[in-house]
């Protein structure tokens, strides 16, 4: 299967997953966003200024980092870090927000709307957006807005207008419902970037190829520095793009494990988590069919996590299919398993990660004591935790210790 | 012939435009279904969209979002709402269609739902999130069964496609009149009249228009352009602050335009 993976297929499935599941008036906008992306992967003029903007403006290649500490402290394979956390705006959200943003002017379109979690991919959109001169609206969850209330201002200083969402769970889920009835109003001069590999096809496919600089990297640095392919790989998925990007480059090679981490929030035997591909059913939301979680007549249910990013009651379809398959492997970590974790990395390395990258470590923190000491595994450290600070701080009742 | 063929034939025949209310299941508890399809039938609603709650309605606007989030507070389910259908159908007469969105048929299991649905006398599906490239997965059952798959087609569909879609089914096409999500609007755009003209003009069955309707005046300006309406919010408001009289006018400004022509 691995050596002739060419998904999506042409109506943008893999396998049973992904489609097109939106409303006829959004149908023309994505098969043009799908014509006009063909042409930009063949266009070296586009190529080259996406590369341009991800080397001086972004900060890429991002360092891959051997954590000596952490392996000690492991005492397993060595560990590496794929540091996605020092790009500018602080995670790898913006690999995929400039290069849509580019994408949307290619197409005439200069207005721009998104949905946020954490705020992250919000923060990113905005920054491409005051960059390329874009309109910007972001839709974020009431809930997410008290939890990330710094990320808030960090849009509204870069000039995007910030409107908060009430329905549902007030969170990300929430945020995107509203974001495509916006899109769906707007859709002759508004271009949407949806943060995720989630979404209609050829969202999931265009939001992996622009995270798959993540994977790509990681592959060539490894190679440099070990001369080998590392062992495993291992991110964290809410939606799933650091983790789809980190993937990508590695499917075709059948000796790197490919682990995906789900949020376990107050733990998977408890109906608050996040994890929909180790306790949920095939559906159709957002426009794609992938993993859910819902009852049983088929009404989503609320996800949670500590950490916002990953507060999704869904996931890609392409790691649905990965899940399926066997390619990947999908486990999950608990709110209190991912916060050890972040601080046992700010202890350890001097890193503050994000909640969600948190949940990565804490993985990989279980995996490598498995593994031989002359294997490698590499955490995609998908982005930092400055907009945790206050989460934590509350959690941790002050104190730092 | 399906029921939703049959009644506009008829209308056909008596130069008669369709009217077709919306309203959600469940929203007022499930019990009080019969007696808003028995009331709407009486107005003379042609057939009756029945709203099947999703918890996550993408094209749907406030009003029915939040018709929605009352019937699922209330308990409905669509297995509830299916049998609730077959104890009514024998004293209604008019074409009854689901609106729901694919995530609800999933979880039932498409197959089932179809067989269930059609034992229980449903005649129409219209499904918001289902375009023309995923029907594969469910209208080649339905229309087996006898369901008539109600396709939409929007300002955005390029002639050619909604030629594609027009040819498709045998009920009705599903003209949505706004970019945008339901709910009801003040105005339309200048050129929908036109564009309903060319709709017509390619499909091979009946037009109804949708989407922001909610004046008798706006339901006689679309009836100079297509085949009838569909009016969704207006009806849930409607039923909501008890104002039937209101209900009965509106559906009442489709026949007349038909009395002076």
């Amino acid at each position: 299967m691995n050596a002739a993976y060419t998904l999506p297929d042409e109506r943008g499935h893999f396998g049973d997953f992904g489609g097109r599941y939106v409303p006829e008036t959004l149908m023309q906008a994505i098969l043009e966003l799908e014509e006009e992306y063909k042409k930009a992967q063949a266009d070296e003029s586009f190529q080259k200024e996406l590369q341009a903007l991800l080397t001086d403006y972004v900060g890429r290649e991002t360092p891959l980092y051997f954590a000596e500490n952490l392996t000690k402290y492991a005492g397993g394979a060595k560990v590496y870090l794929k540091r996605e956390d020092l790009n500018h705006t602080g995670a790898h959200k913006i690999n995929n927000s400039l290069g849509q943003a580019l994408l949307a002017l290619r197409m005439g379109k200069r207005k721009i709307v998104a949905e946020t979690g954490a705020g992250q991919h919000g923060v990113a959109t905005a920054t491409a957006c005051a960059l390329l001169n874009l309109e910007c609206i972001i839709f974020m969850g009431e809930e997410d807005i008290r939890r990330q209330q710094l990320n808030v201002f960090r849009m509204e200083l870069l000039g995007a207008k910030v409107v908060g969402v009430q329905s549902g769970s007030a969170t990300l889920k929430d945020a995107v419902n509203e974001a495509l009835r916006y899109w769906v109003t707007n859709v002759e001069d508004t271009h949407y970037i949806l943060g995720s590999v989630m979404g209609p096809h050829p969202f999931p496919m265009i939001v992996r190829d622009f995270q798959s600089v993540i994977g790509n990297e990681t592959k060539k640095q490894y190679l440099e520095k070990e001369g080998k392919l590392p062992n495993a790989v291992v991110a964290c998925i809410g939606g799933g793009s650091n983790s789809m990007g980190m993937f990508y480059p590695f499917i075709k090679d059948e000796t790197v494990r490919m682990v995906g981490v789900e949020a376990a929030g107050l733990g998977t035997d408890t109906n608050k988590h996040a994890a929909s591909l180790t306790k949920g059913t095939p559906g159709v939301l957002h426009g794609a069919l992938m993993y859910l979680l819902q009852d049983e007549h088929g009404q989503i249910q609320e996800a949670h996590s500590i950490s916002a990013g990953l507060d999704y009651p869904g996931v890609g379809p392409e790691h649905s299919y990965l899940k399926d398959s066997g390619r990947a492997e999908y486990e999950s970590i608990t709110d209190d398993e991912a916060l050890d974790a972040l601080k046992l990395l700010c202890k350890l390395e001097g890193i503050i990660p994000a909640l969600e990258s948190s949940h990565a470590v804490a993985y990989a923190l279980k995996l490598a004591p498995q593994m031989k000491k002359d294997e490698g595994l590499v955490i995609c450290l998908s982005g930092r935790g400055d907009k945790d600070v206050e989460t934590v701080r509350a959690r941790l009742g002050g104190k730092g210790q | 012939m399906n029921r939703v063929e049959k009644v506009f034939q008829s209308l056909k025949q008596n130069r008669e435009k369709a009217f077709v209310p919306y309203i959600m299941a469940g929203d007022g508890g499930l019990e009080t279904l019969a007696e808003k399809i028995t009331f709407l039938e009486k107005a003379g609603a042609t057939a009756i969209e029945i709203g099947i709650p999703f918890s996550d309605p993408v094209a749907d606007g406030p009003v029915i979002q939040q018709a929605g989030i009352r019937a699922l507070e209330a308990g409905t389910t669509l297995r509830g709402v299916l049998a609730k259908i077959a104890e009514i159908r024998p004293i209604v007469h008019i074409p009854l269609i689901f609106m729901t969105y694919m995530n609800p048929l999933m979880a039932y299991g498409i197959g089932n739902f179809i067989s269930d649905a059609s034992k229980s006398g449903v005649d129409g599906l219209i499904l918001p999130d289902l375009p023309a490239e995923e029907e594969e997965i469910i209208a080649p059952i339905a229309e087996r069964a006898g369901i008539e798959i109600i396709r939409l087609v929007t300002l955005t569909s390029p002639l050619e496609r909604i030629q594609a879609i027009a040819n498709k089914g045998k009920g009705f096409l599903y003209a949505v009149t706004v970019n945008g999500i339901t709910g009801a609007r003040k105005e339309f755009k200048e050129e929908l009249g036109k564009h309903l003209e060319k709709v017509k003009d390619v499909s091979s069955i009946p037009v109804l228009a949708g989407f922001g309707i909610s004046e008798p005046q706006h339901v006689k300006e679309m009836n100079q352009h297509c085949d009838g309406v569909i009016v969704g919010s207006k009806i849930i408001e409607l039923f909501q602050s008890g104002e039937l009289a209101k209900i009965e006018e509106l559906i009442a400004s489709s026949k007349i335009e038909e009395i002076k022509m």
